[in-house]
């Protein structure tokens, strides 16, 4: 396979920790790469690095070797303004326990991507196509009339689809997704996934990283992560 | 627009904001009432030492004396840039109220009235001759008789609240005034005879300069008799300073250069002339400098006032730091969620300062705000404890203080709000700058725990 046929690949990663005077190794050399449209599962037990990939791929951490290209450009090459225009922009972070911003309506977390890429007179010209938008995804989300209340008042159903919103605002073309049913019940995390598969048929690109195997048979390709390594 | 929108929601969701708030609107407060009574009372006493010298004087400290003060006076009267010129005895006497046995030592400035109103203020310290201070010598109850002005707390005591109970008219009371007179080179003039030369005057109205010392212990007498009873009449008449007033537009320090100019000229002039040698003690003075000795010691207490509450201005810093500390401790989720959000460190940085300068402005214009209301409510606050629990923050019947000064000065105003909001922008920047290193992986991690 040519690397103009992934959208995202990893290469050679390693990643460790420093724990008091121990060195701690999370990824051993993983090669990963993941297809347009594709609905990538990564499954592993505990504490073995899926979050940590998960990060590197969306330049949320840096690898201590390898590379991370997305459509075949280097992202150890982007400058750090270039970097977080690539985290705006580029890929939609969905964690395991939403980090919605309790300050802000859901409405106002919705739209706080699309507010942060822009200056107070750029958000003023187009602050009301944005707010369209983000009440077209709450409305998607089946969120229309919380679209006011903070994300406290909020069940954990709610809040993540609140936070699926937010990654989803400046349409971007990756979407990452760290255990985002870890934190929900069984019906609730089965609500959230059936709104993944959607997204994935409209041609969404998703990785999502999950421990639960039966969770990751919903994605269309499956990869286990072992001792660092893809096995 | 995002991070208004934070920095507004932080202040105003977040108890802990609020003690920084409160930090800085009680600060502000405390500044603001200090600064301005202090400044006030700074201010006043100048204006009263100003007003009781004029602008600037020439003269010398020695009970001699010096002479040839005439030509002097009229080269200062032709001289395009003074308005009022005032020559001056002032020496010490034992007054003594007629038919008693009672000595009071007083300093006694002889004065001609008019020329004096010129160069001081003093035709508005009077209390009966106010409208007419060349009257100020003739008692109302019998005009041909010699008159002088006694200082107001040498005839009247105040009341609890600083009030004086004035006379329809002033009291008829003859004081005896003894002085020593003195030669030209120092010597008692009529040593051998009599020594002190002693008069009559009647007391024929009161000066109210509002400097302790002056209203206590001064008594002016008419110019000429003055000179006559310190022995300065003659052969050559002498005087001990000149008060001098400028015009308006003249600064001070150009007219006290002026004037030390032409005393430099006139001193030269007379040099080889009889008695020449007292024109080498004669100085030249500003106001500010001849009553250095009384205000330093207030300046000093000021500029005591200000370092103190610049140490108040660290605390608060410091009260700000810790309470932006602990914000952004608790808030290093959002940092982390903001950042995986595509947000810049200097984002971060600005979001921090934008709350730290929301918090300064809106703590400042609390305590502005509140100080202001306190500071026009102060004296009838005042009132209020005296009324209730007997207080006074100065007593009345001692200190020449009338209200307590709450003027507020708008230009020390907006030096205490520009400093408060600069503050709360230093205490920020540390804490801010930490924000942007935090690792947002670890953040979001820390927050899952």
């Amino acid at each position: 396979m040519n690397d103009s046929d992934f959208i995202l690949k990893a290469e050679e990663i390693y990643k460790s920790y420093r724990l008091g005077a121990a060195e701690v190794s999370v990824l051993r050399g993983v090669d990963l790469g993941v297809k347009k449209g594709e609905f990538l599962a990564i499954v592993g037990a505990s504490g073995s690095g899926k979050s940590t990939l998960l990060h590197i791929l969306g330049a949320l951490d840096r690898p201590n070797k390898g590379n991370v290209k997305f459509e075949g450009r280097d992202l150890s090459h982007h400058t750090g303004r270039e970097l977080n225009k690539f985290r705006n922009k580029i890929v939609g972070f969905v964690f395991q326990f939403y980090h919605l911003l309790d300050e802000l309506s859901v409405l106002e977390n919705v739209f706080l991507p699309a507010m942060a890429s822009r200056s107070i007179l750029g958000w003023l010209a187009c602050r009301r196509c944005a707010k369209k938008r983000a009440r077209e995804l709450l409305a998607e989300l089946g969120l229309s009339d919380r679209a006011n209340h903070k994300p406290y008042q909020l069940s954990g159903g709610e809040r993540q689809r609140v936070a699926i919103g937010r990654a989803l605002m400046n349409e971007p073309k990756l979407l990452l997704a760290d255990e985002p049913t870890g934190n929900l019940d069984s019906a609730t995390g089965n609500g959230i996934l059936e709104v993944f598969e959607k997204l994935n048929r409209a041609g969404q690109t998703i990785v999502m990283v999950t421990h639960d195997e039966r969770i990751a048979r919903k994605a269309s390709r499956i990869i286990t992560l072992a001792d660092g390594k893809i096995a | 627009m995002y991070k208004v929108i934070l920095a507004f929601r932080y202040l105003f969701t977040k108890r802990i904001s609020y003690l920084a708030f409160l930090a800085v609107a009680l600060c502000v407060f405390i500044v603001i009432i200090v600064m301005t009574v202090m400044t006030g009372l700074v201010t006043d006493f100048k204006q009263k030492n100003h007003s009781f010298v004029g602008d600037c004087v020439v003269g010398t400290e020695s009970l001699v004396g010096f002479a040839y003060y005439e030509g002097f006076v009229r080269m200062l009267e032709q001289a395009d840039f003074v308005e009022g010129v005032s020559p001056v005895i002032k020496s010490y006497a034992l007054i003594s109220p007629v038919g008693t046995e009672r000595n009071i030592g007083v300093e006694i400035m002889g004065i001609d009235p008019v020329r004096h109103s010129g160069a001081t203020d003093f035709g508005k310290t009077l209390y009966y001759r106010k409208d007419d201070a060349s009257r100020a010598f003739e008692a109302i109850y019998d005009p041909n008789l010699p008159g002088c002005v006694i200082g107001i707390d040498r005839v009247l005591v105040r009341d609890v609240k600083g009030r004086y109970s004035f006379d329809a008219s002033p009291a008829r009371i003859a004081l005896a005034v003894s002085c020593f007179p003195l030669t030209a080179k120092g010597a008692l003039a009529g040593a051998g005879t009599a020594i002190v030369n002693t008069s009559t005057f009647y007391y024929s109205d009161i000066s109210r300069s509002g400097l302790a010392r002056e209203d206590g212990s001064l008594v002016y007498l008419p110019f000429e008799q003055a000179q006559l009873l310190c022995g300065m009449d003659e052969p050559l008449k002498r005087v001990n300073w000149i008060h001098i007033k400028f015009k308006p537009n003249v600064r001070l320090e150009q007219g006290c250069e002026k004037t030390s100019l032409l005393w430099r000229k006139f001193a030269q002039e007379k040099s080889g002339q009889k008695q020449a040698d007292l024109l080498e003690k004669v100085t030249v003075q500003s106001w500010r400098d001849y009553r250095r000795a009384f205000i330093a010691a207030m300046e000093k207490e000021h500029a005591m006032i200000i370092v103190m509450f610049v140490l108040v201005g660290i605390t608060t810093v410091f009260i700000i730091f810790v309470v932006l500390y602990m914000i952004i401790s608790h808030k290093s989720k959002d940092i982390g969620i903001l950042k995986s959000l595509g947000v810049s460190n200097g984002n971060v940085v600005g979001l921090f300062s934008l709350f730290a300068l929301l918090t300064g402005f809106s703590g400042s214009v609390l305590g502005i705000l509140g100080g202001w209301l306190f500071l026009l409510k102060i004296n009838r606050i005042e009132d209020w404890l005296f009324e209730h629990f007997r207080f006074q923050l100065w007593d009345r019947a001692i200190y020449a203080i009338g209200d307590i000064p709450n003027t507020v000065d708008f230009k020390v105003l907006g030096v205490i709000f520009l400093s408060a909001v600069l503050a709360c922008l230093a205490g920020a920047i540390v804490p801010s700058w930490q924000a942007t290193r935090l690792n947002p992986v670890e953040t979001l991690q820390v927050n899952q725990l």
